[in-house]
C-alpha cells in the first residue's frame, strides 16, 4: 500500500512538471511568434494541454474526494471554454480583415 | 516542492503574457494576452490553494474559470458594434441619420 | 518563499499601471485594467484573503471589463485632450508629495503579521474565539461582516443601490431607449460556436452562483460574489442573444423589484428585530437560541445583499447596452 502511494505521488509530480513545461512553452511561443494567428495557436494549444496535466497531477495528489471532484469540474470548464474563446477571437480577427502575414496574394493576372 | 516550481512557471508565463499585452501591435494581441492571463490565473489559484494547505480555495478557481471567457465575448461584441457603427457613419454622405438607419434596417 | 511570488506579482502590477497610464487608446487601457484585476486577485490569495480574492476576480476582471467596454462603445476610443503642461506637472507634484507622506506614515505601523501588534493581541483573538460560540459557523469573515459589523454591510448595500439609481438617472430607462432605436441587432447570434457553448454554460454559472451564495458561511463566498456571478451569467446571455431578447427574458420591472427588495430585506430584518424586542439588527431575537437566531439573520441578510447586487449589475449593463448598437 505504501509503495502504491509512492508511485501515485511520483506520477503526480511528473504530470505537474510536464504541465508546467507546456505552460512555459506556450508563454514563450506567444512572445516570439511573428504573427497574431501563430501566437493564438501557441497560446490556445498550450492553454488546453497545460491545465490537463497540472490538474490531473493535483487530483492524484489529494486525499479528499470532494476536492478531486471540484478540480475535475474546473478542468472540464477550462476545456470547454478555452477553445471556444480562441475560436471566437480568431474568427472575429479574420472577419475584421486581419490577414495572416503569409497569406497568398491573389494576383489579377491569374 | 513541485508546487513552488509550478507556481513559479505560471508567474513567469504571466510576465511573458504581460509583455505581449504591453508591446503587442494592434488590439487583438492584447485580447489574446488577457485570455492567457485568465487561464494562468485559474491554475495559479488552484496551485496556491495547495501551497497554503487549504483546499477550500478551489471554489475561487472554479468561479474564475466560469467568468474568464465572458470578457472575450464582450470584446467581440464591442468590435462587432464598432464595425457596424463605422460602416454606418462612413456610408452616409449627408447628415440624415434616419436614412442611414433605414439602410441598416433593410440590410439586417 | 511566498514573498518572492508577492514581489513578482506586485512588480507586474506596477508595470501594468504604468502601461495603462501611458497608452492613449482607451481600449488598450480597458484590457490592461482587466489584467490588473487578475493580478490583484492573485496577490489577495497569496495574502490569505480568500473572500476578497473571489470578489475581486468576479467583479473586477469579469463585470468591470464588460461595463467599461459597454461605455466605450458609446464614445470615441482615442483620448483626445491632453491638458496643459502646468496642470500636468502640478498634479504630478501633488500626487508625489501625498505618496511620500503616506509611505512615511506606514513606517509607524507594526510589521505585517507581527504577533505582538495590538490587532493580533486584542481584536483578532476575540473574533476567533467568539464566532464559533455566538454563531457556530466556520467562516469567520462572514460572521464579522454579517453580524458584528452588520451596520457597515447595510451601508454597503445602500451604496450599491444608490449606484444603480444613479446610473439609471443619468442614462435613462433602458426600455424607452431601446424602443427609440429602429436598429435591431442580434448580438453574437450569427456566431454559431460561441452561441451554443455559451448557452450551455449559463445554467451552470447560475447554479454555481447560488452555491456560492448559500455556502458563504462555510467557505469563501457570500452575497456580493454570488450577485456578481449571477449577473455575469445574465450579461453573457445578453451578449449572445442580443439586447432585445435579454430585455424580454428578464424585464426591467423585475430588475427594479430585485434591486429594491434586496435593500428592503436587509433593512426589514433590522426593523423586525426591533419589533421582536432586541436592538436594530440584533439577530439573537430571531431564533430560539442565540446560535440559530444569528444563523437565520446572516442567511436573510446575505440573500438581501445577493438580490441587490444582481439587480444593480444587470441594470447598469442594460442602461449602457440599450443605447448602443448591441
Amino acid at each position: 500500500m505504501d509503495a502504491w502511494s509512492n508511485v501515485v505521488e511520483i506520477i503526480s509530480i511528473v504530470f505537474m512538471a510536464i504541465g508546467a513545461f507546456f505552460i512555459f512553452v506556450g508563454g514563450v511561443g506567444a512572445l516570439r511568434m511573428p504573427d497574431f494567428y501563430t501566437r493564438m495557436h501557441a497560446a490556445s494549444l498550450t492553454d488546453s494541454a497545460g491545465p490537463i496535466f497540472i490538474l490531473i497531477g493535483l487530483i492524484l495528489h489529494t486525499d479528499s474526494f470532494l476536492v478531486a471532484i471540484k478540480l475535475f469540474t474546473v478542468l472540464v470548464f477550462i476545456l470547454i471554454t478555452g477553445p471556444t474563446a480562441s475560436n471566437a477571437l480568431a474568427s472575429a480577427a479574420l472577419l475584421a480583415g486581419n490577414k495572416p502575414s503569409l497569406a497568398v496574394k491573389q494576383t489579377t493576372a491569374e | 516542492m513541485i508546487f513552488y516550481i509550478v507556481a513559479f512557471a505560471l508567474v513567469i508565463t504571466m510576465c511573458l503574457a504581460l509583455v505581449r499585452a504591453v508591446r503587442g501591435p494592434g488590439l487583438y494581441d492584447r485580447v489574446l494576452a488577457v485570455n492567457m492571463m485568465g487561464t494562468k490565473t485559474v491554475l495559479l489559484l488552484a496551485v496556491i490553494a495547495y501551497i497554503m494547505g487549504r483546499p477550500d480555495y478551489i471554489d475561487l478557481a472554479l468561479a474564475y474559470a466560469l467568468i474568464n471567457f465572458i470578457g472575450v465575448f464582450a470584446v467581440l461584441e464591442f468590435f462587432r458594434t464598432r464595425e457596424s457603427q463605422l460602416a454606418l457613419t462612413s456610408s452616409t454622405t449627408q447628415s440624415g441619420q434616419e436614412k442611414a438607419l433605414d439602410e441598416q434596417g433593410g440590410q439586417s | 518563499m511566498i514573498e518572492i511570488f508577492n514581489i513578482f506579482l506586485m512588480a507586474m502590477l506596477v508595470i501594468t499601471a504604468l502601461a495603462m497610464v501611458s497608452s492613449r487608446h482607451l481600449f488598450i487601457t480597458v484590457m490592461l485594467s482587466g489584467i490588473f484585476s487578475l493580478l490583484v486577485a492573485a496577490i489577495f490569495l497569496f495574502l490569505d484573503a480568500a473572500d476578497v480574492a473571489l470578489t475581486e476576480a468576479a467583479v473586477g476582471a469579469g463585470i468591470s471589463t464588460v461595463l467599461f467596454l459597454g461605455a466605450l462603445a458609446l464614445m470615441d476610443v482615442e483620448e483626445t485632450a491632453r491638458g496643459e503642461r502646468w496642470v500636468r506637472v502640478s498634479s504630478l507634484v501633488v500626487v508625489a508629495v501625498t505618496t511620500i507622506a503616506l509611505v512615511y506614515a506606514t513606517f509607524d505601523q507594526p510589521l505585517f503579521g507581527d504577533p505582538n501588534a495590538p490587532i493580533n493581541l486584542h481584536v483578532a483573538p476575540w473574533y476567533i474565539e467568539n464566532v464559533p460560540v455566538h454563531m457556530g459557523i466556520p467562516n469567520i469573515v462572514t460572521g464579522i461582516l454579517g453580524s458584528y459589523r452588520g451596520y457597515d454591510t447595510l451601508g454597503e448595500v445602500f451604496v450599491v443601490y444608490t449606484a444603480g439609481i444613479g446610473v439609471l438617472s443619468l442614462l435613462g430607462d433602458p426600455v424607452k431607449n431601446r424602443m427609440n432605436r429602429p436598429v435591431q441587432n442580434h448580438g453574437l447570434r450569427h456566431y454559431l460556436i460561441p452561441r451554443v457553448v455559451g448557452r450551455m454554460l449559463i445554467p451552470f454559472i447560475i447554479l454555481f452562483g447560488l452555491y456560492v451564495q448559500f455556502h458563504g458561511e462555510y467557505s469563501p463566498g457570500g452575497g456580493f460574489q454570488a450577485g456578481a456571478l449571477i449577473a455575469a451569467a445574465m450579461i453573457l446571455f445578453a451578449i449572445l442573444e442580443g439586447e432585445n431578447r435579454a430585455l424580454n427574458v428578464i424585464p426591467m420591472r423585475v430588475l427594479y423589484l430585485m434591486m429594491a427588495s434586496g435593500a428592503l430585506l436587509y433593512g426589514g430584518v433590522g426593523v423586525a428585530t426591533l419589533f421582536m424586542g432586541g436592538n436594530f439588527l440584533e439577530y439573537t431575537v430571531l431564533g430560539s437560541t442565540m446560535v440559530s437566531g444569528q444563523q437565520w439573520g446572516i442567511l436573510l441578510i446575505e440573500a438581501g445583499v445577493g438580490l441587490t447586487v444582481t439587480g444593480v449589475l444587470i441594470t447598469i449593463f442594460h442602461a449602457f447596452a440599450a443605447r448602443s448598437n448591441l
